[in-house]
């Protein structure tokens, strides 16, 4: 188990959402999400222009600056081995800046308050909540993602066992879920199927899919 | 989220200095913080980012203790060798709290200071006295099985979430405290306000002071110690009631012994009058329970919440139990 190489399947882990086979038919060099996004928003515009103005004035940034002189400024990110440059307002969570500065959309936005792990990033090689955290918090800290775990286009471990156990349903808990087990192999966890659960309890899935999310951890586990 | 300036504190001396004014708030780990946040609950103008502070370490005391930065992250002082064989009830207090992610994130002070969890509290929709002084309390007449029964007032009556705080007054911990003013060491059991007219004041922190450290003493040598959490779900959850137990027994009989209760208080609850029930006596069911009921005489259940008498009683007698069984 532990020399067997699994090669990467092409645009893991994001091939359930940009290149699935959604009956969506794409312009050449456009993804999928990039596709509904702009689609989304003229749909927006054009049925519902009118009930949004207002609620749109009211959070717009020339409001927001009536108190106190705010803005973006200079922030610099190491993700997964590459440092990025970027103009971030302080209130950006690493999460936003990630999904929506850095087109890493790998990592999930669920419950966006730190309840159910969908956001998990690995900080210094510890996992945390991305949401929870300030991305402006974390200039020269060493973060990774979910689109940095697999080397040299080959899988993680977890993300292998993930596969091999097929431990997950709907996958959007999924990035979570393997960046918290990829950082748990490091972690004092008890051996049994107990442990594991409560070593994951920061990670929730809506499908019900942990008994096979227990099974690809101590699968990974056994092999690291 | 309302928009704030941000600056990053090298120095203790520097976060003290910028710390004081109005609408300054310092953040840690963030958990409370930038969750608060989101809910426009709370509202700071300035954040400083103190998480480069040399305040990370755990060291022993000259006196046999333990010394823990205001810095150490929960899962680190929970893992730490020094608080897993000398403090067992710190290390279960840590693990039986949030997720691993929230625990490498969360520190040492940040978690003495969290915020209640109270619904209303974390909802701008509702009055609330903590949130919005003057403003009523939306618990007392709505839904409260969450709340307290010790402690509260009729201005306020949400729950302290912590079980680190409720581990740390069972070992008598004492709260090192930086302003601009100079030092000063709290005890815990002196660090925390129960709400009475003024539930917006939890503790005794004035604008600019900074939790450096937190001191434990050393405890006997033969003191036993455990954590016991009772909750909704089996992980991940707040406590509905919980029970922190410290205790040296010479033969059958109690000699040190240190009780603190939470999920039932407003502030992380000591129990003297437990202590006062057992100390000297004998380790029996019958006392366990004389004491259970000394703890929760003076509780104050509303509707919803009522169950939390008998359930901290249980708990209670359970945890020491426990503690006095022979190893």
């Amino acid at each position: 188990m532990s020399d067997k190489r699994v090669p990467c399947p092409p645009n893991f882990p994001e091939m359930s959402e940009d290149k699935q086979e959604s009956g969506i038919k794409t312009p050449p060099g456009v993804t999928r999400r990039s596709f509904l996004g702009r689609l989304g928003a003229a749909g927006i515009a054009a049925t519902a222009a009118p009930l949004l103005a207002p609620a749109d004035a009211q959070t717009s940034p020339a409001h927001e600056t009536e108190t106190g002189p705010l803005g973006a400024v200079p922030v610099t990110l190491k993700i997964n081995g590459q440092e990025h440059s970027l103009q971030l307002e302080p209130r950006v969570t690493l999460l936003d800046a990630l999904r929506e500065n850095l087109q890493l959309p790998g990592t999930k936005k669920g419950c966006d308050h730190g309840q159910c792990g969908a956001c998990t990033v690995h900080v210094n090689g510890r996992r945390v909540n991305s949401c929870l955290t300030f991305a402006i918090m974390h200039q020269g800290d060493e973060i990774t993602t979910i689109e940095g775990l697999a080397k040299n286009g080959e899988l993680h471990p977890v993300q292998a066992a993930f596969l091999e156990h097929d431990g997950f349903q709907c996958g959007y808990c999924t990035s979570g879920q393997i960046m918290s087990a990829a950082a748990l192999l490091k972690e004092p966890c008890g051996q049994d199927d107990d442990s594991v659960r409560e070593c994951m309890s920061g990670n929730i899935c809506r499908c019900g899919a942990y008994t096979n999310i227990v099974a690809a951890v101590q699968s990974a586990r056994r092999a690291a | 989220m309302q928009a704030f300036q941000f600056s990053k504190a090298t120095t203790v001396d520097a976060a003290i200095g910028e710390g004081a004014p109005t609408g300054v708030k310092f953040v840690a780990g963030g958990t409370t913080l930038v969750d608060l946040m989101k809910l426009n609950v709370e509202r700071p103008t300035t954040v400083i980012d103190i998480n480069s502070l040399p305040l990370d370490k755990i060291e022993p005391t000259s006196e046999g203790g333990l010394k823990i930065g205001a810095m150490v992250r929960n899962s680190d002082l929970a893992h730490d060798p020094a608080v897993q064989q000398h403090y067992t009830v710190l290390s279960q207090a840590l693990l039986s709290g949030a997720s691993p992610q929230l625990r490498n994130m969360a520190t040492t002070g940040g978690n003495l200071l969290q915020r209640t969890r109270c619904y209303y509290f974390r909802d701008t929709a509702y009055p609330c006295n903590k949130r919005k002084p003057g403003s009523g309390c939306s618990a007392i007449d709505g839904f409260h099985r969450i709340h307290a029964i010790l402690g509260t007032s009729e201005h306020c009556i949400a729950t302290n979430p912590s079980d680190m705080a409720v581990a740390m007054m069972a070992l008598e911990a004492t709260v090192h405290i930086k302003g601009a003013k100079g030092d000063r060491a709290v005890p815990l059991s002196e660090f925390y306000l129960v709400p009475g007219s003024t539930p917006e004041r939890e503790n005794v922190l004035a604008p600019g002071e900074l939790i450096t450290h937190v001191t434990l003493p050393k405890l006997p040598e033969s003191a036993r110690s455990y954590y016991l959490k009772r909750r909704d779900r089996a992980s991940y959850e707040f406590a509905l009631a919980s029970a922190a137990v410290v205790a040296t027994t010479q033969g059958n009989r109690l000699r040190h012994l240190r009780v603190a209760l939470g999920g039932v208080g407003t502030k992380p609850w000591r129990s003297m009058e437990a202590e006062h029930a057992l100390t000297g006596r004998e380790a029996t069911e019958k006392n366990f329970h004389a004491a259970a009921e000394a703890a929760l005489r003076g509780a104050k259940p509303l509707h919803d919440n009522a169950f939390k008498v008998e359930l901290a009683k249980r708990t209670l007698v359970r945890a020491l139990k426990v503690v006095t069984q022979p190893a």
